[in-house]
């Protein structure tokens, strides 16, 4: 159905492929499971008999079982050698992730939060960010951060889903391919060039469009700073992030069931009529989910930001302003790493921008995972 | 019944008309038109970097020589150490990440099952969303506030490893799906045990893809800034050493050349210094911009490069998706 070739011999399904030699034994038992199977014989027959339930709470209780894989039991009953120190090679990689992230989460907290605590304005609250004098919030950086990304997501979102449709629908199937290659170049470029080209090229060229919009009755579009606006961070950002949204775009529209698509075209439909009964509908959540993978990436950009957005005292709402996101804060402020406290402010501020990241990733991924159940 | 609703002409194949003729004409060019508004800042973005960035790299010096003892107004000098820097960063990366990248994503297809599996793939995820900028943060927090080091390369090399490990992980995971049970049941079948499978039959079946996987790896993480500009400082002579003292790298390069020529045209230097350091009427010879652009140039040139070798690589395969 996804499209998918064959089946990994992963996943919960009660058709692994046969094995011999007793390797067939997996991850579902604990070790304490090794020595009545050992003694019941190696035939590939006890193995797939033997239910998978029944190993279920020693299992969990004795996770993460090192070396999870198959316990090797060589023809003999003899322990092969090889396939114990591949197993626990193998997840021992895999517990050092899990060890990593988990750091990553506890050492942002824990150097975040002394500084938190002697903040001298409220942390959440405050516009204000000066971590020399301890008076650091992240409202006004929450903002900005917010409003760049969803800047860029109002521009990248519709130009991605058209290139999508005019990479499946549209393109004659020799251009797909190369139309394809040439968006996925734009995600080859580094963000600090995307930074120099938007702050020395770009920008200059939007002050335009940014008159013209300050003229729209709206906080939002106060003109209060010609260049280096939250704006232009906002344009480049979109261009950033436009082959990631049109990657999975791409994807589900090129697996919208041929059969609903030439049922709609034989009832009369237009090709546009046919993608909106056919396409959209079932590629939505795909959407969804790129653009909120879009976002996440945007939230978390830091040095085309940098470049981009010009720093200004006071906060304001107007999208025609400078300002800081979390992550060129943290970048502007790398050269005062010079006491615990006011570097304990920054890493406060990283802290926050991880939950925010990891926030919209989830959503991305359980809008994907929904869609997974009845695909 | 159809009789009844068909048209006089009786023919019920007629082409759409009106308004519905023309939203769908309206939707062609639409789905066109923002292909080709995609590729507006790519074809000018390209053509900026290289139109203002090909005058110096085209020299010779540009990849041998660093830029110690070079200003902004002097001119000569090259991006050598900026390079070295890189490339030793990103290298020392590789070397540390690929080898848990695979054995991750072996184990995620090969071994995993049950809650142990689950909970590697959610962290995989979640490492993938992890902003270069809160990974740099972490490897400071760790090494240099909590252990006491100092800000050098090899501390990049580390945050860019949290970068890379989930998109190679991701690459390894699909390219080993994509190996047809048939395999790996033929060979156990033979007796081999589960580890030599994976090592002779699986891993070789799915090797063109692996290395396509690092490759972008690679590319991506070669010109992440943010952890450049935590963890080390720019240096401009060469420094072979990443494990003391500041070093050059193509994105520091950038910013720094960045920053020479903010200070130069904001600042109201009227002179310059001739060779005699004498004060000469005139505005400062400025060759920031050049170099800048250089460096970008030069940066891509390598990413790239990289993803062309990744993609040449890859068509190579041994196993069609």
């Amino acid at each position: 159905m996804t499209g998918r070739a064959p089946q990994p011999p992963s996943g919960e399904s009660p058709l692994d492929p046969p094995r011999v030699g007793g390797e067939s034994l997996d991850s579902q038992s604990g070790p304490n499971d090794i020595g009545p199977d050992v003694l019941h014989g190696t035939g590939p027959a006890v193995r797939s008999a033997a239910p998978v339930g029944s190993a279920q709470p020693a299992a969990i209780s004795a996770l993460p079982v090192p070396g999870a894989g198959a316990p090797a039991v060589g023809r003999g009953g003899k322990v092969r050698i090889g396939d114990r120190v591949f197993a626990l090679l193998a997840s021992g990689a895999s517990a050092f992730i899990i060890v990593v992230v988990v750091l990553v989460g506890v050492f942002l907290v824990v150097k975040s939060v002394p500084s938190i605590a002697d903040d001298k304005v409220n942390f959440l609250t405050s516009t204000e960010f000066d971590p020399g004098a301890m008076r650091f919030g992240i409202a006004a950086l929450l903002w900005v951060t917010v409003i760049v990304s969803v800047i860029a997501m109002i521009i990248a979102v519709p130009i991605a889903v058209g290139i999508a449709l005019f990479i499946t629908h549209y393109a004659p199937k020799r251009l797909a391919r190369p139309v394809a290659y040439i968006i996925d170049l734009l995600a080859a470029i580094p963000s600090i060039i995307y930074g120099i080209w938007g702050y020395s090229e770009l920008a200059p060229h939007l002050e335009g469009v940014q008159r013209g919009l300050s003229h729209l009755p709206s906080v939002l579009f106060n003109n209060e700073h010609p260049n280096g606006t939250i704006f232009d961070g906002g344009v480049v950002l979109a261009v950033m992030i436009l082959p990631i949204i049109t990657a999975i775009s791409r994807d589900v529209f090129e697996r919208t069931p041929l059969a609903n698509i030439e049922a709609a075209l034989a009832l009369g439909a237009t090709r546009w009529e046919m993608i909106r009964m056919a396409v959209l509908p079932y590629g939505r959540a795909g959407v969804v989910s790129g653009a909120m993978l879009g976002l996440g990436r945007a939230l978390g950009e830091t040095i085309a930001v940098y470049f981009i957005l010009s720093t200004v005292g006071g906060f304001s709402f107007s999208i025609f302003t400078g300002g800081s996101t979390f992550a060129s804060k943290i970048a502007l402020g790398s050269s005062e790493f010079n006491n615990p406290q006011s570097t304990g402010a920054y890493i406060a501020a990283g802290l926050v921008l991880f939950l925010l990241t990891f926030l919209v990733n989830s959503a991305a991924r359980a809008v994907v995972n929904r869609r997974k159940d009845f695909v | 019944m159809s009789t009844m609703t068909a048209p006089s002409t009786g023919l019920t194949f007629t082409k759409a008309r009106g308004v519905r003729k023309i939203k769908n004409n309206v939707a062609a060019v639409l789905m066109t038109l923002s292909f080709v508004i995609a590729l507006v800042p790519l074809v000018w973005l390209l053509y900026t970097v290289i139109s203002k960035g090909a005058g110096v790299v085209v020299k010779s010096s540009w990849w041998t020589e660093d830029q110690s003892g070079i200003a902004a107004d002097t001119p000569g000098g090259g991006a050598f150490h900026a390079i070295v820097g890189t490339a030793e960063q990103v290298a020392l990366c590789a070397v540390i990440s690929v080898p848990i990248a695979l054995l991750v994503g072996i184990y995620l297809v090969e071994y995993g099952r049950g809650i142990f599996a689950r909970v590697t793939t959610f962290m995989v995820d979640i490492m993938t969303g992890i902003p270069s900028i809160v990974a740099a943060l972490f490897i400071y927090a760790l090494f240099v506030t909590t252990l006491g080091g100092n800000r050098a390369g090899w501390l990049v090399s580390l945050a860019l490893v949290i970068l890379m490990v989930p998109v190679i992980v991701r690459t390894t995971e699909e390219m080993l799906r994509l190996v047809p049970n048939e395999l790996r049941e033929a060979s156990y079948a033979l007796g081999v045990p589960k580890w030599k499978t994976i090592v002779r039959v699986v891993i070789p079946t799915a090797l063109s893809g692996l290395i396509t996987g690092v490759v972008l790896g690679i590319a991506r993480v070669a010109g992440e800034t943010a952890p450049l500009l935590i963890l080390v400082g720019y240096a401009r002579t060469t420094n072979w050493n990443m494990f003391s003292n500041f070093q050059g790298a193509l994105p520091l390069m950038i910013k720094d050349q960045f920053t020479n020529i903010n200070t130069a045209s904001s600042g109201t230097v009227t002179y310059h210094l001739d060779a005699n350091g004498n004060r000469v009427a005139g505005a400062v010879a400025n060759y920031a911009p050049d170099r800048l652009w250089g460096a970008a140039l030069t940066l891509i040139i390598i990413v790239m490069g990289l993803n062309l070798v990744a993609r040449l690589v890859g068509r190579r395969s041994n196993i069609s998706s």
